[in-house]
């Protein structure tokens, strides 16, 4: 376990315009005196269908990775969109919600920072969205470090006494919407087959709302301060801050940025020394790797200039390693990450990285990157999760971004490593 | 009306009845698996069937050793009430 650190109380030097201080106002491990103290009480008794049009103004989206807009998502479920009375609605239809903490991605680690030290937030926000669509259960779903934080701070307020803590395993795959609800529901954290939305039909055929706990931090301030309030930072496009955690030689942090900053900024507040940046992953192992630093990191926004920020990592290939090497590795991990419920995946994930090792490490075979898309295009789209899409992308994107190092190595060379292919 | 034939991927087993039961809408993979040669509404695992393959896909559904196949008459999303699986 790495000790989490919070990026901008870590050093002084790296406070500048670019990195706010939204999420952390409280300090560290916040408890509820420190809380309020910083943001001020919450009724949420006093939350009601308001909330959604205030959270569409906002224009928040999801900060899990699928960036799906949190007020159609709130608004999704039955009660909320018929706008029946909540007294009438039986209590078998009633909504579940989900504060999602699960992260798997192994260079993730702001949600973990989050609810080390602003689990009062993460409840606030659920407790509203809670409120706004009269939901019948409540759980917040987090992998075993994280619980002991979220539990002393759920003592601390009766209001949150029928919340339920359910542990998230340490697999990759565990924070994925359909295996949160399977895992609530069966205790098997594994993505199943759904045709339906889970906000149509969830936990046991209920409406379900899985929100990324930095989501509902952020719907927490939105409550508290409004729509207008949240848009002060961020563009048009990409409003609000995002949390990212940024990895790389230079060790990791957890920074707070505004939406639709650019890359090249976002590691400058990071205290990357750009000339030592070769490429960097943006969006996690299903993410991609991006060349230049000029993108601008919003879920929106034409492909060349913009790159979808994932689940917020940010992590950075030194000018000294293969970034072929580094992909062969993940893609490694993720075929032994593969629920292996889905054959596409269970089968080709592997044969993908086979020849993503075989690319990375002297095959010298041109026939290798036509293999390399076959298989990508073959795997994709046929899988109850997005596994093998996710996969598929970040090898694409490899393929595109380190296209030199592509042609050094099938012509049996390698530029940025001094390493002989069969040592 | 056109219905869509819908591949639960977690049960496939890759038998491969349903390709040889309708052979123009369905090829396999590498390793067997049903491979749509056209997606039907809700990608890759979806396949549109128009009533001149009704009723091979009725058949598949039914001889599908895995139970891995369901037809709908509506588009994916809309109102599905199964549950999670109990069990692997």
């Amino acid at each position: 376990m790495t000790p989490l650190t919070l990026g901008p109380t870590a050093t002084a030097k790296l406070r500048g315009p670019t990195v706010t201080h939204r999420l952390f106002a409280a300090g560290n491990h916040a408890g509820l005196d420190a809380h309020v103290e910083a943001f001020g009480a919450l009724a949420t008794h006093d939350i009601d269908g308001t909330f959604i049009d205030a959270v569409e103004s906002a224009g928040l989206t999801g900060r899990g990775g699928a960036f799906f807009a949190s007020w159609r998502k709130i608004a999704a479920t039955g009660s909320a969109r018929a706008g029946t009375p909540f007294s009438a609605t039986p209590f078998s239809a009633k909504p579940v919600v989900i504060a999602n903490g699960a992260e798997g991605e192994p260079l993730s680690f702001k949600d973990k920072t989050l609810l080390a030290h602003a689990p009062h937030l993460v409840i606030d926000g659920l407790l509203a969205v809670a409120r706004a669509v009269a939901a019948g259960q409540v759980f917040i779903y987090a992998g075993s470090t994280s619980i002991p934080a979220v539990e002393r701070a759920l003592a601390e307020r009766p209001e949150a006494r029928r919340i339920r803590v359910v542990e998230a395993p340490h697999t990759f795959i565990a924070g994925e919407a359909g295996a949160v609800v399977n895992r609530i529901a069966n205790g098997i954290a594994l993505p199943f087959d759904h045709r339906s939305r889970l906000s149509d039909s969830g936990l046991k055929g209920r409406p379900t709302l899985v929100f990324n706990v930095e989501t509902l931090a952020h719907l927490a301030l939105i409550a508290r301060y409004g729509p207008a309030w949240f848009r002060t930072e961020g563009s048009d496009r990409d409003p609000g801050t995002r949390l990212l955690s940024v990895s790389g030689p230079a060790g990791q942090q957890v920074l707070e940025v505004a939406g639709d900053l650019r890359l090249g900024e976002v590691l400058a507040s990071a205290a990357v020394d750009l000339a030592t940046v070769q490429a960097v992953m943006v969006g996690g192992y299903h993410g991609r790797w991006v060349g230049p630093l000029d993108y601008q990191l919003s879920p929106t926004g034409p492909e060349g200039l913009t790159v979808q920020p994932g689940a917020g990592v940010v992590h950075v290939l030194h000018t000294s390693q293969c970034g072929l090497e580094a992909t062969a590795r993940i893609v490694g991990y993720l075929a032994n990450e593969s629920a292996k419920q889905c054959g596409p995946c269970m089968f080709g994930l592997p044969v993908m990285a086979r020849v993503m090792n075989a690319l990375a490490h002297g095959g010298c075979d041109p026939r290798l990157v036509g293999e390399l898309d076959r298989l990508s295009h073959l795997v994709t789209g046929r899988g109850a999760c997005h596994h093998p899409d996710g996969t598929a992308q970040l090898v694409g994107s490899a393929l595109g971004t380190f296209a030199d190092d592509v042609k050094a190595h099938v012509a049996g060379n390698c530029t940025k490593t001094t390493r002989r292919w069969h040592d | 009306m056109t219905e869509t034939l819908h591949i639960d991927w977690t049960r496939c087993d890759g038998r491969g009845l349903c390709t040889e039961l309708l052979t123009p809408l369905l090829g396999r993979d590498d390793w067997g698996y049903p491979l749509v040669r056209q997606a039907g509404g809700g990608g890759r695992g979806n396949v549109d069937i128009d009533d001149e393959y009704a009723g091979a896909a009725r058949e598949a559904v039914q001889l599908c050793p895995k139970l891995a196949l369901s037809i709908s008459n509506q588009a994916p999303g809309v109102r599905d009430r199964r549950r999670p699986r109990t069990s692997r």
